[in-house]
């Protein structure tokens, strides 16, 4: 580049942020970080803003500070929303992790047709979370569910089972179609975390004599951790946010025992027209979404360069 | 207002009607005429149509407008459940569509956005007959129409008849003590009722107020607070766990198809829905011995000694935003001429009931007689939190299932009577305080 360019360049103030390596920088990251003020930090702020307020649908509201959340607090539907989101996330959770898990390290041992039932393995993940909903509807359903008329053809039952009726029955079989739906995404992220792992270090294991357990344990795992750690991390922060499954299958039925915070806010701020009380109860999700994705980040990342710093 | 003939009136107003087609102004005296503004065009927000006839009879009235006023008319769809944050968001940003067919208190959560239309409505209703309390009251505010109401969606018990009569009832009993009787008798012969005690919108709705309605309980008092914790409503808690008793089970999950599927898969021999369910089963040729003992009958009268239901309500307003207003109201005059409105309620195949009672002999009550029990439904419609005032309170209690959760977790015993009513009593205070 001639000289004559460069020091007309420099005598403005475009030539000389342009011509810097900062400002340049600063330059391309401008669209992301105005991508994200509208789409995210804006709604966000709403959010929270919306929840101080008395808002109703197509009415401005009123500030009026604490009240959504103390009349919250001292609701009994919100608290067993509060509740069914703890329960629901926790057990899916953990179900997932562990079938997740098992199904990962039976993916990574020599198989026959391995990519095939990689393939098949992702299907539930694929299928729209909408038309799984609707299947698990007729699998539940409390006159037409298959598993009741199997159960029944083999005289193991005289009657249905009651599924999404009974407040045990249908937390049980909520749970139970977001792990189906949840596993795929586990086992594959984990699998890929596997295949990481250099065989020699078990082959080295397996000549001085450790036993399979002992290999898990004192290699896969630890190597594995911090794949873990995110993965589990996502999956949290999905179940926790679960909404289209139940809305489905029991709109928080019954009596409200699978109601959970993402469709109780949903029911009272938009059927309801209640913005405001709905924008506070999606809001006092955040603290348990944070308390998550820092358990994962203090909790599981224990190795400094997790963390930004030097190993 | 006069007793006049009504025959000779309607007939009076078809051949008036007719001349504004052929591009006359006239109306009946008592009649305003609105006459479009120059270049005027409307826009207007309905619910996707559940009967295409309906869909037809409306869009043909429409064409048949423009052609006679030169006014374009577009029509825009929601589905029902979305037509009420957007009209919202439309009242209050002040632009989208002039007209919108909204649904229950819909107007009542806007009424300031709302064109007065006082007297169009008492033209059209001195010239057919009068419109039905309850719908009157869905439209009307502080003695000023902010809507046209258009429809009731009845709802009305479909049974199997020959269940009914296996059952040792010849007659379909008119009363909720006999209905209770029968219910029971149902299940003992292994053909049992089913009414959704689920987050059913529709049909959860309709049968949580008609139990709490029928034996002389309401959820607010006149006086706008809240009056659910009375004698009756627990007469009414003790009736529908007496009731759930004899359902098949389940009913707790059921949302607004089951019902409908359990029916048509025989499993229940008894419930209550719309007219959907009959042609559903009418129209599939498989199931044509279903159809043939489909009979219908309006759900029993309790204590309170008069049929009492919810229903679903349809009504028509105007926003103030409007650059047409003359051409707004010229439209909902036409639509509701005595012909066109006929055509309208005949094409929804006995789906939507007249909100005019001189449109009770259409021909379509008469033409089925599955269709008789859905005629009745303007007639014991009751507005939604009755007997207080309609607004966003009223909308937000039955949106938050207050009363379809206190039945609800009375019958399966989640709750004692007391604690349920003290819970719903507690939660309808939240939006009534």
């Amino acid at each position: 580049m001639g000289k004559a360019t460069t020091s007309a360049r420099n005598g403005t103030f475009l030539g000389r942020l342009t011509g810097s390596k900062n400002g340049l920088g600063l330059i391309f990251m401008l669209p992301a970080a105005t991508f994200l003020l509208c789409f995210l930090t804006y709604p966000l702020g709403l959010g929270v803003w919306l929840g101080f307020t008395d808002t109703r649908i197509g009415r401005a509201g009123e500030f009026i500070g604490l009240e959504n959340y103390i009349w919250l607090l001292d609701d009994p539907v919100f608290r067993l929303s509060v509740f069914n989101t703890i329960l629901y996330t926790s057990v899916a959770s953990v179900l997932k992790f562990g079938l997740g898990l098992w199904l990962a390290l039976l993916l990574n041992e020599k198989l026959p047709m391995k990519s095939l039932f990689r393939a098949i393995i992702l299907l539930p993940w694929v299928v729209p979370t909408v038309l799984s909903a609707l299947a698990f509807w007729w699998i539940f359903d409390s006159q037409f569910s298959i598993i009741s008329w199997i159960l029944m053809k083999w005289g193991w039952i005289d009657t249905p089972i009651n599924f999404l009726g009974d407040p045990t029955n249908a937390r049980a079989a909520v749970i139970a179609a977001n792990v189906w739906r949840g596993i795929p995404f586990v086992a594959i992220s984990l699998l890929a975390g596997l295949q990481t792992i250099p065989a020699s270090l078990n082959e080295a294991a397996a000549l001085d004599g450790a036993t399979s357990w002992q290999r898990f344990r004192r290699i896969t795992l630890p190597l594995l951790t911090p794949i873990i750690a995110v993965v589990m991390t996502f999956s949290v922060l999905f179940t926790f946010t679960d909404f289209q499954l139940i809305y489905v299958l029991t709109r928080g039925g019954p009596v409200n025992a699978t109601h959970l915070m993402a469709t109780l806010s949903f029911q009272r701020a938009i059927p309801g027209g209640q913005l405001g009380e709905g924008a506070a109860i999606a809001v006092a999700m955040i603290p348990f979404l944070l308390a998550a994705i820092l358990f994962s980040f203090f909790g599981l990342q224990r190795r400094k360069w997790q963390q930004g710093g030097a190993d | 207002m006069t007793n006049i003939d009504r025959r000779s009136l309607m007939a009076g107003v078809a051949g008036l009607t007719a001349t504004t087609a052929l591009g006359g102004r006239a109306f009946a005296q008592s009649a305003p005429t609105f006459t479009p503004e120059d270049g005027a065009s409307l826009r207007l927000l309905r619910w996707v149509p559940f009967v295409t006839g309906e869909e037809e009879a409306w869009n043909a009235n429409t064409k048949a407008f423009t052609e006679a006023t030169g006014v374009e008319v577009r029509i825009d769809q929601e589905s029902w459940e979305d037509v009420r944050p957007k009209a919202a968001v439309a009242a209050n940003v002040g632009s989208g569509p002039d007209i919108v067919m909204s649904w229950f208190d819909d107007p009542f959560q806007y009424p300031d956005k709302l064109v007065d239309v006082t007297d169009l409505a008492n033209a059209i209703g001195e010239a057919n007959g009068g419109w039905y309390d309850g719908l009157r009251d869905y439209a009307v505010k502080d003695g000023r129409f902010i809507a046209l109401p258009l429809a009731a969606i009845g709802n009305a018990i479909c049974y199997r008849d020959s269940h009914v009569k296996a059952a040792g009832f010849s007659e379909f009993p008119s009363d909720s003590a006999g209905f209770l009787e029968l219910c029971k008798a149902m299940n003992a012969n292994g053909t049992p009722a089913g009414f959704p005690h689920g987050k059913a919108v529709g049909d959860g709705n309709n049968y949580a107020h008609w139990l709490l309605w029928s034996q002389g309980g309401k959820m607010i008092n006149e006086d706008g607070t809240v009056g659910i914790d009375t004698a009756e409503a627990r007469e009414a808690i003790e009736y529908a766990k007496a009731l759930y008793q004899t359902f098949i089970p389940g009913t707790e999950s059921w949302l607004d198809i089951n019902n409908n599927r359990a029916f048509l898969a025989g499993q229940v021999s008894l419930t209550a829905n719309g007219v959907s369910l009959y042609y559903a089963a009418a129209k599939d040729p498989a199931m044509a011995e279903i159809a043939e003992d489909i009979r219908t009958t309006n759900l029993p009268i309790g204590p309170v000694g008069k049929s009492v239901e919810l229903h679903q309500t349809t009504s028509l307003s105007i926003f103030n935003h409007t650059k047409y207003p003359e051409a707004a109201k010229a439209y909902l005059q036409f639509m509701y001429g005595t012909d066109r409105m006929n055509a309208w309620i005949e094409g929804a195949s006995a789906y939507c009931c007249q909100a005019l009672k001189g449109f009770a002999d259409n021909p379509v009550w008469t033409s089925n007689p599955v269709h008789a029990a859905y005629a009745k439904a303007s007639e014991s419609l009751r507005p939604n939190g009755y007997a207080g005032p309609l607004g966003y309170a009223s909308a937000g209690v039955m949106a938050d299932y207050v009363l379809v959760d206190m039945f609800a977790e009375a019958v399966i015993g989640q709750s004692s009577t007391d604690d349920a009513i003290a819970n719903a009593a507690r939660r309808a205070n939240r939006y009534y305080r």
